[in-house]
């Protein structure tokens, strides 16, 4: 018996994964042309699952910042926050980011995914109880197994059920910790925040939200969903990533809450992992400060997003209601799913496949993820082959059937 | 007689267990005790979590991961069914 012998069953369901054609996850970029195109196997395709929201990888300030940071401070730090990985860059990153949310304090992680293991795994201690949304991002789930609180998942955008849970908890010790994302990564739709955000006012809880794929992209200054429902008040802390809008890679965590850094001498994933090097620190700082002073890219990006939504929802598939930039078309057919992703990448399309377990409902995704660098030529594009892809394959009747006769969620 | 009653409580909670369940495995699975919830009656792990959360509304009770997790069998989840109901007195 192997050691890997436990994993019998994700090599078989693999092997017949990747029989039907390319490995979704281990697909090769020779070149990378622009944030919306890319070379592979010496063809060029219309990248529609990067997550690169803003479009800003290619941001000119963003790259002469980083270079000359490069320059001045050598290309990595060897060292963590609490050892000798701060540098002044990192410090006026985090005021920067603070200044950003309107909040007191900032605290700069690594990557987007410590940022929540460090945080989350933190607060809720040992008879604290952590609430979770069901479709929590796999980050949150592995902080709660990093966590010594009670884990309680609460159904998927239900405030309903998340008071039910929270009462049920009445008379007992500890802090309630409930944690939400503003957009979610899978399926493109938002957490009900005001609604949430009352239930933990009643209740009396702490409340978390992970802005990684709303930041940039949702609120007047692109706060996020919290700033853009009205409810930033009530949020005690906000996540975030630097690898999504801001196009480099790294993570964070504000709030107002005066004792916040103290984490920072507490917080395993922060304290013992190096820091981020300084060509990043630099060109994040840049194009944070893009964001800060350009409308413009958040309403592109809301423009191309409802521009795809309407194109795939004429096309006649079966997508969520919230023209966000993220747009799933849910598939119930696996092998269907993973046949129309290779024949979309074949006809110059890259998009996302997700497949279950690890997404809701026992769907199988196509994943796509729009950006302000789209220009609306290569969104029609797209969509025509999509449609074209989509129709060819039976996709577009097999979400016509869902779509008369709706699954009950 | 007051293990009849304790004993009957089991059988009560088993039997909810087995009617959640049957509304969510293939018609024609053998759901005994010692059947395993996920191995057994074929769902997958994502299946596997919205079952236990029709079980938490069955019996208005949550379940804590960490509690989930030490579940295999119909039996395990009817004894941790039974000691949440208790300490919820």
């Amino acid at each position: 018996m192997s050691i890997f012998s436990k994993f019998d069953d994700v090599r078989s369901a693999f092997e017949s994964l990747t029989s039907a054609g390319r490995n979704p996850f281990g697909i090769r970029f020779d070149e990378i042309l622009s944030p919306t195109e890319a070379v592979l196997d010496g063809r060029r395709i219309l990248l529609f699952g990067t997550n690169n929201y803003l479009g800003l990888t290619f941001d000119p300030a963003a790259i002469d910042a980083s270079i000359e940071a490069i320059r001045q401070a050598g290309t990595g730090t060897t060292g963590s926050r609490i050892a000798n990985g701060t540098y002044s860059g990192h410090a006026t990153l985090e005021r920067q980011i603070a200044e950003f949310f309107g909040r007191k304090s900032a605290m700069v992680f690594t990557t987007g995914y410590q940022a929540n293991l460090g945080l989350i795994s933190t607060l809720a201690g040992r008879g604290d109880h952590l609430l979770i949304d069901a479709d929590s991002h796999a980050s949150i789930y592995d902080a709660c197994k990093l966590s010594a609180a009670e884990i309680i998942r609460f159904r998927h955008n239900d405030p309903k059920d998340l008071a039910r849970r929270l009462r049920r908890l009445e008379g007992l010790p500890g802090s309630r910790i409930i944690v939400t994302e503003g957009l979610f990564s899978m399926l493109g739709d938002t957490a009900p925040l005001r609604e949430i955000a009352a239930v933990k006012r009643e209740m009396g809880a702490y409340l978390i939200v992970d802005e990684a794929h709303s930041m940039g992209v949702m609120g007047k200054h692109g706060r996020g969903l919290a700033e853009a429902v009205g409810v930033e008040a009530d949020v005690d802390f906000i996540v975030g990533t630097f690898s999504k809008s801001l196009g480099a890679i790294g993570g964070f965590a504000v709030s107002d809450l005066p004792d916040f850094d103290l984490l920072r001498v507490v917080c395993r994933p922060y304290m013992f992992t190096a820091s981020l090097p300084p060509s990043i620190v630099a060109s994040v700082t840049a194009s944070l400060q893009r964001i800060a002073t350009d409308d413009l890219l958040g309403a592109r990006v809301q423009a191309n997003s409802r521009r795809l939504h309407n194109g795939l929802a004429q096309a006649g598939f079966d997508i969520g209601q919230e023209a966000n930039p993220v747009c799933a078309i849910r598939i119930a057919d696996r092998d269907l799913a993973i046949g129309f992703w290779n024949a979309l990448l074949a006809n110059g399309v890259y998009l996302n496949l997700a497949l279950p377990p690890a997404t809701p409902s026992s769907l199988s995704l196509i994943r796509s993820s729009v950006s302000a660098a789209h220009t609306e030529a290569q969104i029609d594009t797209a969509v025509s082959i999509i449609a074209e892809t989509g129709s060819r394959l039976g996709v577009l009747s097999e979400n016509a059937s869902r779509i008369a006769m709706p699954a009950a969620e | 007689m007051g293990s009849v009653i304790l004993a009957n409580q089991y059988d009560n909670i088993e039997a909810g267990i087995v009617a959640v369940l049957e509304a969510r495995v293939a018609a024609g699975a053998q759901i005994s005790p010692k059947a395993k919830i996920a191995r057994d009656l074929g769902l997958d792990s994502v299946a596997v979590m919205d079952f236990v959360m029709d079980i938490e509304d069955h019996f208005d009770i949550s379940i804590p991961l960490d509690r989930v997790a030490e579940v295999e069998t119909v039996e395990d989840l009817t004894r941790a069914v039974e000691a949440l109901l208790k300490d919820k007195g």
